[in-house]
C-alpha cells in the first residue's frame, strides 16, 4: 500500500498563534482515517492544509507522492501558481462541517457546477452522472431542489454527491454531521459508510465514535497541534494509553 | 372588500364554541381623522393655487409627444443605460480591486472611490468638457490621435462624467455586496478546484447580487435624474430639449412640467424592473418566491370567483 497523504512535521501559525506544531502521519490509499480531538486542536486547519486551503510554514506535506502547494527542483522549492494549485484540487474532495453548498444553485446544478466548469465535461454528461450521484446518496428526486429547501442532513448529502462528481482520488471530511440534528447523523453516515466500503481515501475529522471505530482503519488523537497517539481505532477507544485521549473519550464517548 | 365581510361574517354565523367572545368597542384613533382632515386640506389648497396660476395646461398634451421630446427622452435613456453600464463594470473591477490583497491596487481603487465620492458630479462634468483648454491633442500612441475638441463629442464627455463618478458609487456597492458572501462558498468553490475569476463569476457575484441589486435600482433611478444636468456639456436630453421648447413656444413652465412627468413615467417603469430583477435574484434563498403584481391579481380573481363553491372549506 501507497501512501496517500504524508506529513512530516507539518508547521502551521496564524500570526503568533501556533496551531499545528509539527504533525507527522501517513494516510494510505484506500484506507479511512479518522482524526479526533478537542475543539481548537487544529484538525480543520491541517485537512486545509491537505488541499493547500491553508499555507504551512514548515515540514513538508505530500497526497499521492506529490508536494503539497509546492515543486521541488534540486534542493529548492517553489511555489506554484494559483492555476496548478487549483489542478491539484480537483482530485481532493472535501465536505465542510455547514455544508456550503451554493444556495443560488439547485442540488443538480451544485453537483455539475465543477465538472463543467472546471474538466469541461459537457451538461448532458455530468448531469447524467449528477442524476446516478444523487440516487447513490438517497436523493434521486430532490435534483430541482434548492439548498434552502433541503434538510441538514439532505444537504450534506447533496455536498458529498458534489464533491464525487469531481471522481476525486481522496476526501476530506471536516465533522461533517457536528450542523445535523441526531435524527439525521445517520443518513450522512450510512453514505459515508457506503463509499468507505468502495474504497475511497477517506480522512475524516469526526466526533462519533461509534462511525470511527466501525468504518476506520486507523485513527489519530490530535491535541494541542500534535498527534498524542495513533493506531486502530479500536485500540485506541478502548485501551488509549495516554492521559489526554483518556481524559478527552471520557468526555465525548 | 370581501375578505373584509367575510371575515365579520364568519364569527357572528356560527359563535365559538369555546369562551364567549370579546365585544369591546374598539379604540377611536381621532387623531388619525384629524391628520387625514389636515393633509387633504392641504392637498386642495395646492391644487387650487396650480389652477388658478397662469398656467396654460393645455401646452403640455401639445407638445407630450413632440419629436423632440420624444428623442429627447431616448438620449436619456440611452445615457442613463450606458453610464450605468460604465458604472456597474467600473464598480464591480473597483471593488474587486478594493479587496484585493496587493497593496498597490487596492490603494489605487481607494484613491479613485475618494476622488470622484469626493467632487461634485456637476464640477467633473464641466472640467471633461474643458479638457480641451489643457489638452490640444488626444493621441494614443499609434491607435488614435485626433484634435481633443473633436474626440471629445457630447455624448463621450457626458458618458465619461456621468459614468466614472457612478463606478465610484458602485464600487461602494459592489464591495458591500461581496462581503456579504460567506467565505464558506469561496472556499468549496476553490477545494472543487474552481480559479479565482470562475468563483467570483458563476458563485461569487451571483450571491453578491441579492445585496446589490436594490441599491443599484435606487442609482439606475438617481442616474436618469442626473442626466438632467449634462446639457451643461451641450449633450440634448430630454431635459434639455423640453427647455428649448419651452424657450420658443412661451411655455417654459408647462415644459417643465412636461419634462416632469415624463421623469415620473421613466423612474416608475423603472421601479417596476428592479422588483422583478430582484425577484430573479432572490432565487434559491427563500423557500419559495415572492408572486409577481400579475400572479397576486391572478390569485385574487381565483379566490375570488371560487369562493362560492369553496364555501367553508378554504
Ligand atoms: N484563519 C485563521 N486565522 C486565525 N486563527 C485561526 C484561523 N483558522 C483557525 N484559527 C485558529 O486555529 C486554532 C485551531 O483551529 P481549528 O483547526 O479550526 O481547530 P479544530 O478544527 O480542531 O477545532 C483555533 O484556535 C482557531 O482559532
Ligand atoms: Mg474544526
Amino acid at each position: 500500500m501507497t501512501a496517500m497523504v504524508k506529513a512530516e512535521g507539518v508547521h502551521k501559525s496564524f500570526g503568533p498563534l501556533q496551531v499545528l506544531q509539527g504533525i507527522d502521519l501517513e494516510v494510505k490509499s484506500g484506507e479511512v482515517f479518522c482524526l479526533i480531538g478537542p475543539s481548537g486542536s487544529g484538525k480543520s486547519t491541517f485537512l486545509r492544509c491537505i488541499n493547500h486551503l491553508e499555507k504551512i510554514n514548515a515540514g513538508r506535506l505530500y497526497v499521492d507522492g506529490e508536494l503539497v502547494g509546492y515543486r521541488q527542483k534540486g534542493d529548492k522549492l517553489y511555489e506554484l501558481k494559483d492555476s496548478e494549485v487549483a489542478v491539484k484540487r480537483r482530485d481532493i474532495g472535501m465536505v465542510f462541517q455547514r455544508f456550503n453548498l451554493f444556495p443560488h444553485m439547485t442540488a443538480l446544478e451544485n453537483i455539475i457546477e465543477a465538472p463543467v466548469q472546471v474538466k469541461g465535461v459537457s451538461k448532458a454528461q455530468a448531469r447524467e452522472r449528477a442524476g446516478q450521484l444523487l440516487e447513490r446518496v438517497g436523493l434521486a428526486d430532490k435534483a430541482r431542489s434548492y439548498p434552502s429547501q433541503l434538510s441538514g442532513g439532505q444537504q450534506q448529502r447533496v455536498a458529498i454527491a458534489r464533491a464525487l462528481a469531481m471522481e476525486p482520488k481522496l476526501m476530506l471530511f471536516d465533522e461533517p454531521t457536528s450542523a445535523l440534528d441526531p435524527e439525521l447523523v445517520g443518513d450522512v453516515l450510512d453514505v459515508m459508510r457506503d463509499l468507505a466500503e468502495s474504497g475511497m481515501t477517506m480522512i475524516v475529522v469526526t466526533h462519533e465514535m461509534g462511525f470511527a471505530r466501525e468504518v476506520g482503519d486507523s485513527l489519530v488523537f490530535m491535541d494541542g497541534g500534535v498527534v498524542v497517539e495513533s493506531g486502530h481505532p479500536r485500540d485506541v477507544l478502548t485501551n488509549p494509553q495516554h492521559e489526554r485521549t483518556r481524559s478527552f473519550l471520557s468526555k465525548v464517548l | 372588500m370581501t375578505v373584509d365581510i367575510d371575515k365579520t361574517a364568519g364569527p357572528e354565523d356560527t359563535p365559538p364554541a369555546g369562551p364567549e367572545a370579546i365585544r369591546a368597542i374598539p379604540v377611536r384613533h381621532y387623531g388619525r381623522y384629524f391628520s387625514a382632515a389636515v393633509a387633504i386640506a392641504i392637498l386642495v389648497a395646492i391644487i387650487y393655487a396650480f389652477a388658478q396660476g397662469k398656467i396654460n395646461w393645455g401646452a403640455i398634451p401639445d407638445y407630450f409627444f413632440d419629436d423632440r421630446i420624444v428623442k429627447g427622452v431616448g438620449q436619456t435613456l440611452l445615457l442613463t443605460v450606458l453610464s450605468m453600464l460604465i458604472g456597474i463594470v467600473g464598480g464591480i473591477l473597483l471593488a474587486v480591486m478594493r479587496l484585493s490583497k496587493n497593496p498597490v491596487t487596492s490603494s489605487i481603487a481607494w484613491f479613485y472611490i475618494w476622488f470622484f465620492r469626493g467632487t461634485p458630479v456637476l464640477v467633473q462634468l464641466v472640467v471633461w468638457f474643458n479638457l480641451g483648454l489643457v489638452f490640444e491633442y488626444i493621441n494614443l500612441g499609434p491607435i488614435y490621435k485626433d484634435y481633443w475638441s473633436s474626440f471629445m463629442t457630447p455624448l463621450l464627455t457626458a458618458l465619461l462624467g456621468l459614468g466614472l463618478n457612478e463606478a465610484a458609487y458602485m464600487a461602494e456597492i459592489c464591495r458591500a455586496g461581496l462581503l456579504s458572501v460567506d467565505e464558506g462558498q469561496t472556499e468549496a468553490s476553490h477545494a472543487l478546484g474552481m480559479s479565482h475569476s470562475k468563483t467570483l463569476r458563476r458563485i461569487v457575484i451571483p450571491q453578491a447580487m441579492r445585496v446589490i441589486v436594490p441599491p443599484t435600482g435606487n442609482e439606475v433611478i438617481n442616474m436618469l435624474k442626473t442626466t438632467s444636468l449634462v446639457s451643461v456639456v451641450q449633450f440634448y436630453e430630454l431635459f434639455r430639449y423640453a427647455q428649448d421648447i419651452g424657450q420658443t413656444s412661451g411655455a417654459p413652465v408647462e415644459m417643465y412640467f412636461l419634462a416632469a412627468a415624463w421623469y415620473l413615467i421613466l423612474t416608475s417603469i423603472l421601479s417596476v424592473g428592479q422588483y422583478y430583477i430582484e425577484r430573479y435574484y432572490a432565487r434559491g434563498s427563500s423557500r419559495t418566491l415572492p408572486d409577481t403584481p400579475l400572479q397576486k391579481i391572478k390569485a385574487n380573481m381565483l379566490s375570488l370567483s371560487n369562493r362560492p363553491a369553496a364555501g367553508g372549506g378554504a
